[in-house]
């Protein structure tokens, strides 16, 4: 029966191409535009560390002095070192780490020297964003006590300084200074870069990691969003009225993200005590995807994107829906003479339903196609996400089921039509 | 002509006219809408920075191996060094004027605070938010600004501190906008007032008609004209440089400098991005918006294609079923202008419909774009020119079909069904 409805379709779409064309091209366009958009909005709101996303937590405070706090304020992103440097030390956390970004020249061994990203941060980093090294290891706890002069590096300058080769033991040369290389990245791919969104969202990882304490040693500087309050000779100094320093800490089960959020409470309560401030302070915990969310890490111009597409895809479908229409009640004829020899009105409204999806299929291809053409033009926009749009799996099966349901939508209304028509009048008429 | 029959005639065809009157409306509610974004990045993309941006460039270096600037010894060593720097792009032949700085306008790296008419008024709360600027005496000259009141900085002015030093000069220069602000009366010349909550006082010695800040996000709407000029070169390990080329020498001038600078002191690093005009950095700064505004131009244009094509299927579709009345019409004495107005009108009754449906759909969707999504109001100009539009479209769409329906000839009437 099936295969019937799906020659007579067949039939029925090649008897009027340019109609036919028309509609396949209708939903094509439809189909290929939302397809791009939904794609970026995909990509781009993607956990970037699903195994871990609900276990690492950004720690936030509000600690200012009275006269710089205001009841209802946003919590500050970044902490001052003081208070950093106090969390660190309670190590109430499974794993915890306080981090910037910041820059450096190295200069190779031949050649000129270069400007590279680095993240100044601890031992705790590797393992808690499970980054892979491909050589050596990350360097330990007792490096960040001892300021130790180690580093690793990412497999991109790797290759460029050193061949690719296993560099660890090397030194990389820091302006007139020197640091021992004790590890070497692997593949490490993270988009977008959660840990710190204030240095680009998107992007590659940077090149140099080195412990926090040895770049306050080396006065190495800092990059990044820098907050200061009063008068202070150096925004990097250990009681710099600025904030700067990121804070990740991992807590692996509910309990003890519970445990450290009255941790974090009491640590509050302590610095009231102390006399440093005297409003009640405000912390603030929130796991990577509500961090990602809190920050609108999807920009609001990929969304409108998206909703535009979305309203166009709409008036594609209704656009297929008057031309089905249409087309199917141009046929009354036929659809009355099946009506006549015995077609019940279901098997005209499967018929007619049919012939929708088929446009609805082959649309689909062609969107694909065009969404394909779509994410080339996106990849080639100047935009710091572009290299990361791809189409996955899903993504590719999400575009026909989209393609079958608009197409089988819009052909419900036409196809309700189609079955209604009265066998006696419509042979009459004809 | 009256309209009265080709009511009646609409209303066995119900479907096909709200499916039209209904893709009609969506259509003029995003196309509108679109059209206003598209115009408001336009704008954004065209107001002007205050700079004289012709001949302007912008040299960024770092130096390897420099002192790291956290005592006062090493920051006289780092200051020798931009000293030296400037002095080495002055000399150059296509040089006009050089003055160091940490930003430019639309660089989007910006070192931002606010200023306050109180010593050690409340930081967040602050009277004006600003963006500071860090240049020498020759800051004005470079980069092309008006001096609207009081006094340029002098060479004596100009002093020197360390990057991460947060300690206020004595003396400023502000943007009109931000002396307003301060000073709604218009007086602020020669008025003190207090930078990023500190207990230092500085005088305000002239003003600037108009100098936007680095920041371009969505974030800065709110202080996008109110800039603080500080008198001082800043000592880091880094250093930027604003070059103005005597004029139409833009080209030969960037080409001097890395040489020369390298020249002068190789221990530094000047990588392809170093040396770039200021139209570059304009550029880079609105690819996004004109990114945007390209797509929604774009979509714009297909959706009235295919718009317009669903009209053109519609109403062959009616063509082709009234084929005989037409013959009929015919032979009772319609001319065959009178069947293309009957169809031309039949479009304007149900695009009309359409268009004031897609009018409260228009609007509807910017008060919701405003909500979410940071949009002005759009003026009800668009929403009028949208309408013109879809009725062109709609007339556009239907003139082949009317043609070919006042072809039919009047023997059709008297042809069997």
């Amino acid at each position: 029966m099936y295969g019937y409805y799906l020659d007579l379709a067949l039939r029925s779409l090649r008897r009027n191409k340019v109609l036919t064309a028309l509609m396949v091209l209708t939903i094509a366009l439809g189909i290929g535009t939302s397809m791009t958009t939904l794609t970026v909005m995909h990509v781009l709101s993607g956990d970037p560390i699903p195994q871990k996303s609900a276990q690492l937590f950004r720690v936030r405070m509000n600690v200012f002095p009275d006269d710089r706090f205001r009841a209802g304020d946003d919590v500050p992103d970044n902490l001052a070192r003081r208070d950093a440097e106090a969390l660190l030390h309670d190590t109430r956390g499974d794993r915890q780490v306080a981090m910037s970004a910041g820059s450096m020249a190295v200069t190779p061994v031949q050649g000129d020297p270069q400007w590279v990203q680095a993240r100044y941060t601890g031992a705790g980093f590797f393992p808690m964003f499970d980054v892979p090294l491909r050589y050596g290891h990350a360097w330990g706890p007792d490096d960040d006590a001892n300021r130790a002069r180690v580093a690793v590096i990412s497999s991109a300058l790797n290759e460029q300084l050193f061949g690719g080769k296993d560099s660890v033991g090397q030194t990389l040369k820091v302006g007139d200074q020197g640091l021992r290389i004790v590890g070497v990245l692997g593949e490490w791919d993270m988009n977008p870069r959660f840990y710190d969104l204030s240095n680009g969202q998107f992007g590659d990882s940077e090149d140099v990691f080195m412990p926090l304490s040895t770049a306050e040693d080396m006065k190495l500087s800092a990059s990044g969003n820098m907050w200061c309050w009063g008068n202070s000779n150096d925004m990097q100094a250990a009681d710099a009225p600025c904030l700067w320093l990121q804070y990740w800490v991992q807590l692996d089960t509910p309990a003890k993200v519970s445990a450290y959020r009255q941790y974090l409470g009491n640590y509050i309560a302590l610095q009231q005590q102390a006399g440093r401030f005297h409003h009640s302070g405000q912390a603030d915990l929130r796991d990577v995807m509500q961090w990602l969310d809190f920050k609108g890490v999807v920009p609001s111009d990929v969304r409108l994107q998206m909703w535009l597409a979305l309203g166009f895809l709409g008036i594609c479908l209704l656009n297929t829906v008057g031309l089905l229409l249409a087309k199917f009640l141009r046929r009354s004829g036929e659809l009355g003479v099946r009506r006549a020899l015995g077609a019940s009105r279901r098997a005209i409204f499967l018929q007619c339903l049919i012939e929708a999806g088929v446009v609805g299929l082959v649309g689909g291809v062609f969107g694909l196609a065009l969404a394909g053409l779509g994410m080339l033009l996106v990849r080639h926009q100047p935009t710091d996400y572009a290299a990361f749009i791809h189409m996955d799996l899903r993504m590719l099966l999400g575009t026909f089921v989209l393609a079958l349901t608009s197409s089988l939508l819009a052909g419900l209304l036409p196809a309700w039509r189609a079955m209604q028509v009265a066998p006696a009048a419509a042979i009459k008429s004809n | 002509m009256t309209i009265h029959p080709m009511i009646s005639a609409l209303r066995k065809h119900k479907a096909g006219v709200v499916l039209i009157a209904l893709q009609i409306a969506l259509t003029l509610a995003i196309v509108c809408n679109a059209v206003f974004i598209i115009g408001q990045r336009i704008q954004r993309v065209n107001r002007p920075t205050g700079l004289n941006e012709q001949d302007l460039f912008l040299v960024s270096q770092q130096w390897v191996g420099a002192p790291a600037g956290d005592d006062a010894d090493s920051i006289q060593k780092l200051d020798a060094l931009q000293r030296e720097d400037l002095a080495t792009l002055r000399a150059l032949p296509d040089v006009e004027s050089v003055t160091p700085t940490n930003s430019l306008p639309l660089l989007n790296s910006s070192w931002n605070g606010s200023a306050s008419i109180n010593a050690d008024a409340k930081l967040i709360g602050g009277n004006a938010r600003t963006t500071y600027y860090f240049g020498d005496e020759n800051f004005l000259r470079t980069l092309g600004l008006h001096l609207v009141a009081g006094r340029d900085f002098n060479a004596g002015d100009v002093i020197n501190k360390g990057f991460r030093n947060t300690t206020e000069p004595g003396m400023i220069l502000v943007t009109k906008a931000l002396g307003d602000k301060l000073f709604p009366k218009g007086d602020a010349l020669g008025k003190v007032i207090y930078l990023d909550g500190s207990g230092t006082p500085s005088t305000i010695i002239g003003e600037v008609e108009r100098l936007q800040v680095p920041a371009t996000g969505g974030w800065v709407s709110a202080f996008t004209w109110n800039a603080t000029i500080e008198p001082v070169r800043l000592n880091a390990n880094f250093s930027r440089y604003a070059v103005r080329a005597r004029p139409g020498r833009l080209q030969a001038a960037m080409r001097e400098v890395t040489p020369a600078l390298y020249k002068a002191n190789p221990m530094r690093v000047l990588d392809d991005d170093s040396v770039k005009s200021f139209a570059d950095i304009r550029k880079e700064a609105y690819r996004a918006d004109v990114g945007m505004a390209a797509l929604m131009g774009v979509i714009c244009l297909i959706l009235l294609g295919v718009t317009a094509a669903g009209i053109v299927g519609l109403t062959s579709f009616w063509v082709g079923q009234r084929h005989r009345q037409i013959g009929v019409r015919r032979a009772l004495g319609a001319r065959k202008a009178d069947i293309l107005h009957y169809f031309q009108m039949e479009n304007l009754l149900i695009a009309g419909i359409g268009a004031v449906a897609g009018v409260a759909l228009a609007i509807g969707l910017n008060l919701l774009l405003m909500k979410h999504y940071e949009m002005d109001r759009m003026p009800v100009l668009y929403v009028l020119a949208g309408v013109a539009m879809v009725l062109a479209l709609g007339q556009g769409a239907v003139f082949a079909p009317a043609r070919r329906a006042s072809n039919v000839p009047p023997v059709v009437a008297t042809r069997a069904a």
